[in-house]
C-alpha cells in the first residue's frame, strides 16, 4: 500500500514536472532564438532556421550586429528614454492610483460609490478611440518647464507620462486588494491618532506590497511597449522610446541580425526589472504576513 | 482621566433605528460593562464613544468636552479590538509605540514608555518579535499594551477576550481587572459574557434592542432586576418564570398560586395590584431548596453534577420545567418526585409589562 502510494507520487511529479517543463519551453524558446539569432550573421541566421541549430551558438558567432545596431541608431538614447517614461509612469501611478482607491475604500465621503464606477468604466473604454482627441488636447496643454511656459506637449517625456498615470485598472487592483485588509487595522490605527496621511504611508502601504508588485509589473509591461502613441507624439529622435525605434531596423535594408541585437538589447530593463520585483515581493510577503 | 455621559444618544442607519436613545453616565476611574444580546447595538454604541461612527442624534461628552464632532484622536481615548488589529508588519515594540511615533514624541520618552507598558503587561521578553510569532493571548496583551502606552482618559474595549480559549480568558480577565485598579482608568467594556460582565464592572449597562433596559452594580442587577428581560439575562443558570395569579393582596403580603404552584404568600405591598391579576413569579435556581411543604413539586427529568453543584431539571405537573441548583451531593436521580420551596422574600414579581413589583 505504502509502496503504491510512493510510485503515485513520484508519478505524479514526474508528469508535473514534463508538463511545466514543455510550458517553460514554449515560453523560453523564442528568447532563446532571437539571443542566438543576434550573433549570427544574416545569411546564416536565416538558413539555420531550417534546423534545430536556430536555438544553437554554432556558426559564425560575434557581436557585430551588436556593434552595427549601436552605429545605425542611438539605441542607448532609446533605452534610456523608455527607462525614464516607464520608470516615472510607473512610480507615479503606483502613488496616485493607491492614494486614489485608498479615498475609495477607506474614507466616506458623498458620492464615492458613483465615482469609482465611472473610472472602472473607462476599463472598456479602448485607447485608440480616445487616442486622436488626446493628441489634440496634448498638442496644445501648456508647460512649465526649464525654459519657461510652453504649450504644446509634442515632442517631449511628459506627453509620455501623464496620460497614463491615472489608470482605471490599477485603481481597481488597489481597491480589491485594500477592501480585503481588516477594517479595525484602520481603525485602530485612527484611533491611536493617525491622520488619513499616516494611515495610508505607515499601515495600508507597507501592508500592500503583493499589489504593489502587481500593479508595477502590468503598467510596467504597457509602459515599455508603448508603440502608437509615442508614434503620434514623439517625432524627434531625442524622445522617442524603443518600440518605436524598431523602425531603424526596417528601414533600407531588413538587417535580422541587427533586429536580433537591438531586441535583445531592450529585453534586459525587462528582466532586470522582473528579478527586482520578485525579490521584493517575496521580502514583503515574508515581512509582513500578508499574504496576496 | 475622564467621565464619559451619553445624553439621548441615537443612531440610525438610513431607516433603521440601531440605538434609540440612550442616557448613560460613567464617572471618572468607573469600570463599566455593556452587556446584551448578539445585535443589540453594544459594538455601536462603543464605537460612537471611540468616533468610529458618527452619531445621529444626542450629546456624548468625554470629561466636561462635547465630542460628538471630533475625530477619534481628540477624544482622548483608546481601543482594544476583538480582533486586536495589531499591526503585522511592526514589531511588537512598533506596535506599542505607534501612538507616540505618529506624535512625533522623542525617542527616550517613547523607549520609557514602552518598556513601563511592557513591564505592567510582563512581556519584555516579546518586544522584537513580530505579531505573527505571538499566541492569541500574546497579541492580546499587544493590543492592550499599546492602549496604555498613551495614557488616554477612556479605555474602551469591544470583548476584547472572546478570541481566547476558555482558561485564558480567566488569566486575562483578572489581569483586566488589575490593570484597572492599577491605573485606576475609566474603562468601557463590551461583551455578551455575563461572568466578564459580573466579574469586573462596577457598573454594568444591559442594553437590548437599542434601549438601555437597567443599570447599576452587578449584584444590584443579580438581586433586584428592574424587568423581566435583566432577570433572565443576568444570573446562570437563568432564573425560573412561572406565571401565576394573585389571590389576595393586602398592606404588607401578596398571595399568589397558579396551576402547578401551591399557593404562598410573599412579602411585598403590592401595590396597584388586585386579586385576579395575572403576574410572573421569578425564582432563581440556586434560591430553591428541597423542602416538604415546599411550593412546587414535580418529577426530575435530568440531573448534573458538577461537584459544587448539581442542577436539577424537574418537570411541573402542568408540563413546565423548572432548573434547581442544589447541593453538590445531594442525592438525587432521573425519575424520582421531588419538592422544592424558596424563601418568599427571594421571589420576585413581574407584571404584566414585565416589571418588577418592588415595594
Ligand atoms: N453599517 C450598518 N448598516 C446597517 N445596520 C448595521 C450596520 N452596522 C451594524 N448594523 C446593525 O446594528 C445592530 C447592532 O450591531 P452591533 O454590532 O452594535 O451589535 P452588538 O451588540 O455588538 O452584537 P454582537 O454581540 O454580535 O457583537 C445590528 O442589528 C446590526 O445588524
Ligand atoms: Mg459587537
Amino acid at each position: 500500500m505504502a509502496q503504491l502510494s510512493a510510485d503515485n507520487h513520484g508519478l505524479r511529479l514526474a508528469v508535473r514536472y514534463t508538463v511545466l517543463g514543455l510550458i517553460a519551453l514554449i515560453f523560453v524558446f523564442p528568447l532563446v532564438f532571437m539571443l542566438m539569432s543576434s550573433l549570427k550573421p544574416d545569411a546564416q541566421l536565416l538558413s539555420d532556421t531550417r534546423s534545430l541549430r536556430a536555438f544553437l551558438p554554432v556558426g559564425d558567432i560575434s557581436l557585430d550586429n551588436y556593434f552595427d545596431a549601436f552605429r545605425r541608431a542611438p539605441v542607448g538614447l532609446f533605452i534610456f528614454n523608455s527607462v525614464i517614461v516607464t520608470g516615472v509612469t510607473v512610480a507615479l501611478t503606483l502613488f496616485i492610483c493607491s492614494a486614489a482607491a485608498f479615498a475609495f475604500v477607506f474614507i466616506d465621503w458623498r458620492g464615492r460609490d458613483l465615482v469609482l464606477t465611472l473610472i472602472l468604466a473607462t476599463l472598456i473604454v479602448p485607447f485608440e478611440t480616445i487616442a486622436i482627441p488626446l493628441l489634440l488636447i496634448a498638442s496644445k496643454l501648456p508647460w512649465l518647464g526649464l525654459d519657461g511656459l510652453t504649450y504644446g506637449w509634442l515632442n517631449s517625456y511628459q506627453v509620455q507620462i501623464v496620460p497614463f498615470i491615472a489608470d482605471g485598472l490599477t485603481i481597481f487592483l488597489f481597491v480589491q486588494y485594500f477592501k480585503d485588509l481588516p477594517g479595525e487595522l484602520i481603525e485602530a490605527a485612527r484611533v491611536e491618532g493617525a491622520s488619513w496621511w499616516q494611515v495610508y504611508r505607515r499601515v495600508v502601504m507597507p501592508l500592500a506590497g503583493p499589489v504593489l508588485a502587481t500593479a508595477a509589473i502590468l503598467k510596467f509591461l504597457v509602459m515599455y511597449n508603448q508603440y502608437l502613441w509615442p508614434l503620434m507624439v514623439v517625432q524627434e529622435e531625442r524622445y522617442r522610446p524603443v518600440m518605436v525605434g524598431l523602425q531603424y531596423f526596417f528601414q533600407l535594408n531588413r538587417a535580422w541580425g541587427e533586429i536580433m541585437a537591438y531586441l535583445s538589447l531592450i529585453t534586459v530593463p525587462v528582466l532586470a526589472f522582473y528579478l527586482f520585483l520578485q525579490r521584493a515581493f517575496i521580502a514583503s510577503i515574508a515581512s509582513t504576513g500578508v499574504k496576496g | 482621566m475622564a467621565s464619559v455621559s451619553l445624553k439621548n444618544v441615537r443612531k440610525n442607519y438610513g431607516a433603521a433605528d440601531i440605538i434609540k436613545g440612550v442616557d448613560i453616565e460613567i464617572a471618572d476611574g468607573e469600570f463599566c460593562v455593556f452587556v446584551g444580546p448578539s445585535g443589540c447595538g453594544k459594538s455601536t454604541l462603543l464605537r460612537m464613544i471611540a468616533g468610529l461612527e458618527d452619531i445621529s442624534g444626542g450629546t456624548l461628552s468625554i470629561g466636561d468636552r462635547v465630542v460628538n464632532d471630533l475625530p477619534p484622536k481628540d477624544r482622548s481615548i483608546a481601543m482594544v479590538f476583538q480582533s486586536y488589529a495589531i499591526f503585522p508588519h511592526m514589531t511588537v515594540r512598533e506596535n506599542l509605540a505607534f501612538g507616540l511615533t505618529i506624535a512625533n514624541a522623542p525617542k527616550a520618552e517613547k523607549d520609557a514608555k514602552v518598556a513601563e507598558a511592557a513591564r505592567i503587561l510582563q512581556m519584555e521578553h516579546l518586544l522584537e518579535r513580530r505579531p505573527s510569532q505571538l499566541s492569541g493571548g500574546q497579541r492580546q496583551r499587544v493590543a492592550i499594551g499599546r492602549a496604555i502606552v498613551r495614557k488616554p482618559g477612556v479605555f474602551l474595549f469591544d470583548e476584547p477576550l472572546s478570541n481566547l480559549d476558555a482558561a485564558l480568558r480567566v488569566d486575562m480577565r483578572m489581569e483586566l481587572a488589575k490593570l484597572h485598579s492599577d491605573l485606576g482608568a475609566t474603562m468601557v467594556y463590551v461583551t455578551h459574557d455575563q461572568v466578564e460582565a459580573m466579574t469586573l464592572a462596577d457598573k454594568i449597562v444591559v442594553l437590548s434592542a437599542g434601549t438601555v433596559q437597567q443599570v447599576g452594580s452587578p449584584l444590584e442587577l443579580y438581586h433586584r432586576p428592574a424587568n423581566l428581560f435583566v432577570a433572565g439575562f443576568i444570573g446562570s443558570p437563568k432564573m425560573n418564570f412561572v406565571e401565576v395569579t394573585i389571590d389576595a393582596v393586602d398592606a404588607s403580603a401578596i398571595r399568589i398560586s397558579g396551576p402547578a404552584m401551591k399557593a404562598q404568600t410573599l412579602p411585598l405591598t403590592g401595590a396597584g395590584q388586585k386579586a385576579g391579576d395575572i403576574l410572573t413569579l421569578g425564582v432563581r435556581p440556586h434560591d430553591f431548596k428541597p423542602m416538604d411543604d415546599g411550593a412546587f413539586t414535580g418529577k426530575v427529568t435530568l440531573v448534573e453534577h458538577l461537584g459544587n453543584e448539581t442542577i436539577v431539571n424537574l418537570a411541573l405537573v402542568n408540563g413546565q420545567h423548572l432548573i434547581v441548583a442544589l447541593d453538590g451531593d445531594t442525592a438525587c436521580t432521573v425519575g424520582e418526585t421531588l419538592t422544592v420551596g424558596h424563601p418568599p422574600e427571594k421571589a420576585a414579581l413581574f407584571d404584566q409589562a414585565g416589571n418588577r413589583i418592588t415595594g
